[in-house]
């Protein structure tokens, strides 16, 4: 520190109570980690660290237990939104940052923004109410009719469309995840140093060449960063997919099934565990989920840092 | 020249698609928010506000329980999470700035914000629900505060951060001891800022559903004891939703309208406070 080391006492109780609450991120991080391995360590025994992930079972009467199916939905549902969100995500990015006129950029910036502030409730209720019944009407017997009758592909859109199903609720959570990809790669790419884009443009580039083979280049760890972080929140998000996806604890070929995700079956079933066992499976499967999410996240911010400092320099 | 034109046309299809995205993008927006008002607006009516829900499958009744249990939770989430993370986010930019503590916790942080708030309400159920036995609304609120602690943290160190250090050099010049530079300069230099970031903050977690289920559970009744369970008016669109009856469905409509106007309307406006006050 710049001014004298002779603290002032006050200064001293100032800078003690900012250190505890500064702390309690810590704390808390610490908690969550430390509750939720005791509270499923009952689980753990009975179904072994690994193998419980490997366990297709969810049978609360036969009080047999396992995640596969859930970990099965949360990845096709975090996978598929992921490449539903990722194209869409990084042309908006592009769209404001070099096609916009700027009085444009501002306006279409926030819209995609408020999209993320739409709490997750209002998805669900929305894709409840509204995108279910176009799906099951609309699109999934057009995508039956079309993609479906491929052969391989085929058996992706088999059964009957009823829009409570793996495909409505990637869609969902492809729309919710947009902005996150969106804005991160945005300020990436508003990071390329102008003289470099000025250059290309002066040897003949066209816009399009600029923001291929400079921009891009340029601003793959930030995009990257974004992507990631979409991930995370896919991975927990909780009410958007518990209102379309029926809570079936199956794995399931096609993407017009009901299917069941971690976080799913912990908002459906949480206050209705009646056993030690079953409450002691669910908090195991809300472990798997903080640790999946948190390593996804650190991840992200791994890669945000990186690009931040890379162009410090 | 045939390749000239060749790629500016490429480049003239890449803008293209780029806009179509953008506008796909904003579409989705525009059909949830107008989804909403329309079927929101229609369901809005004043015993919504006033009267307490009916028997299950009786028309009528409203959420008033739901809206008052809502407006405690937020309350004393808002009550225990901004000074936490306000405090801490003055440890941050200010006593320990540029140590390694200070880089860790802010990175923890950046994570903590985009976790998952299901597993925080599963934490919260362990440490307060089961030691208690029941259900309550400080249990709701706790979880709410553990969401905002790190947003209003990250949000406290970045504004403070932007206050330039020689304004710091000029009070410590008068004799100021360090407290009552970053009491009566920088927290000043700050104020707007860190409003905006407490305000996003709020916002953010009125709309969480997921962390109030085990937590602050529901009840029917109306009640303003926050050691029972209490209503919530996103636990009760969850419930609503869900359920058989369709006046059941017109009040979560109405209750969502309610909810996302509330949110949207700050979200934009700290939104423009910032623009306002940090871009000029």
């Amino acid at each position: 520190m710049i001014f004298s080391k002779k603290k002032n006492p006050i200064d001293l109780i100032f800078s003690f109570i900012t250190g505890v609450a500064s702390i309690s991120v810590i704390l808390i991080t610490a908690g969550i980690l430390y509750v939720l391995f005791t509270e499923s360590s009952l689980s753990i025994e009975k179904f072994g660290f690994f193998k419980f992930l490997t366990l297709v079972d969810w049978d609360p009467v036969k009080e047999s237990f396992g995640a596969a199916a859930a970990l099965y939905g949360t990845l096709i549902t975090t996978g598929l939104a992921l490449i539903i969100a990722i194209p869409i995500a990084v042309g908006v990015a592009i769209f404001i940052t070099e096609v916009s006129p700027n009085f444009l950029k501002g306006p279409v910036g926030i819209a995609i923004e408020l999209l993320a502030a739409i709490p997750s409730i209002i998805y669900g209720m929305w894709g409840l109410f509204t995108l279910a019944p176009i799906m099951a009407k609309y699109i999934e017997p057009f995508l039956q009719k079309t993609i479906g009758e491929l052969p391989l592909v085929g058996i992706l859109f088999e059964g009957t469309p009823l829009g409570i199903d793996l495909l409505t609720a990637s869609m969902i959570l492809g729309i919710m995840i947009i902005p996150f990809t969106a804005s991160i790669s945005r300020d990436a790419f508003n990071l390329t140093p102008a003289v470099v884009k000025e250059s290309a443009y002066a040897v003949g580039a066209t816009k399009w060449e600029v923001v291929k083979d400079i921009v891009l280049p340029y601003s793959k760890l930030g995009v990257f960063g974004g992507i990631a972080i979409s991930l995370g929140r896919a991975l927990g998000e909780t009410m958007a997919v518990a209102f379309v996806l029926g809570n079936n604890n199956q794995i399931t070929t096609s993407l017009l099934d009901a299917a069941a995700t971690v976080t799913v079956k912990l908002a459906n079933e949480f206050t209705e565990a009646d056993k030690d066992i079953y409450l002691s499976s669910l908090y195991y499967l809300a472990l798997l989920l903080f640790i999946m999410s948190f390593i996804v996240l650190a991840i992200a911010k791994f890669l945000i840092l990186k690009a931040e400092r890379r162009y410090q320099r | 020249m045939r390749r000239e034109r060749l790629r500016v046309i490429q480049s003239r299809i890449a803008f293209v698609l780029s806009t179509l995205t953008a506008l796909f993008g904003i579409f989705w927006l525009v059909f949830i928010i107008g989804d909403v008002l329309i079927h929101g607006i229609g369901a809005l009516n004043i015993n919504l506000f006033i009267k307490d829900p009916a028997p299950a499958g009786v028309e009528g009744g409203g959420l008033r329980n739901a809206f008052v249990g809502h407006l405690l939770i937020t309350l004393f989430a808002t009550l225990i999470g901004v000074p936490v993370g306000v405090l801490g986010g003055t440890f941050l930019a200010e006593y320990a700035r540029g140590k390694r503590i200070a880089q860790i916790i802010s990175i923890l942080s950046d994570i903590m914000v985009s976790v998952p708030a299901i597993v925080v309400g599963t934490f919260v159920y362990a440490i307060i629900v089961k030691p208690l036995g029941h259900f309550s609304g400080w249990a709701g609120a706790v979880a709410l505060a553990m969401i905002m602690i790190p947003v209003v943290l990250r949000t406290t160190e970045d504004m403070l951060s932007l206050v330039s250090w020689t304004v710091r050099e000029a009070a410590f010049a008068l004799g100021a001891p360090y407290y009552k530079v970053i009491i009566q300069v920088v927290y000043r230099g700050a104020a707007t800022g860190i409003l905006t970031g407490i305000l996003l903050s709020i916002a953010r977690v009125t709309g969480e559903a997921a962390p109030l289920l085990f937590t602050a559970f529901n009840n029917s009744f109306f009640s303003t004891n926050m050691n029972e369970p209490i209503a919530s008016l996103t636990v009760s669109i969850f419930q609503y939703a869900m359920g058989p009856y369709e006046s059941w469905h017109t009040q979560a409509w109405a209750a969502s309208l309610m909810i996302t106007v509330f949110i949207l309307i700050i979200t934009i406006l700290g939104r423009l406070i910032i623009k306002w006050r940090y871009k000029k």
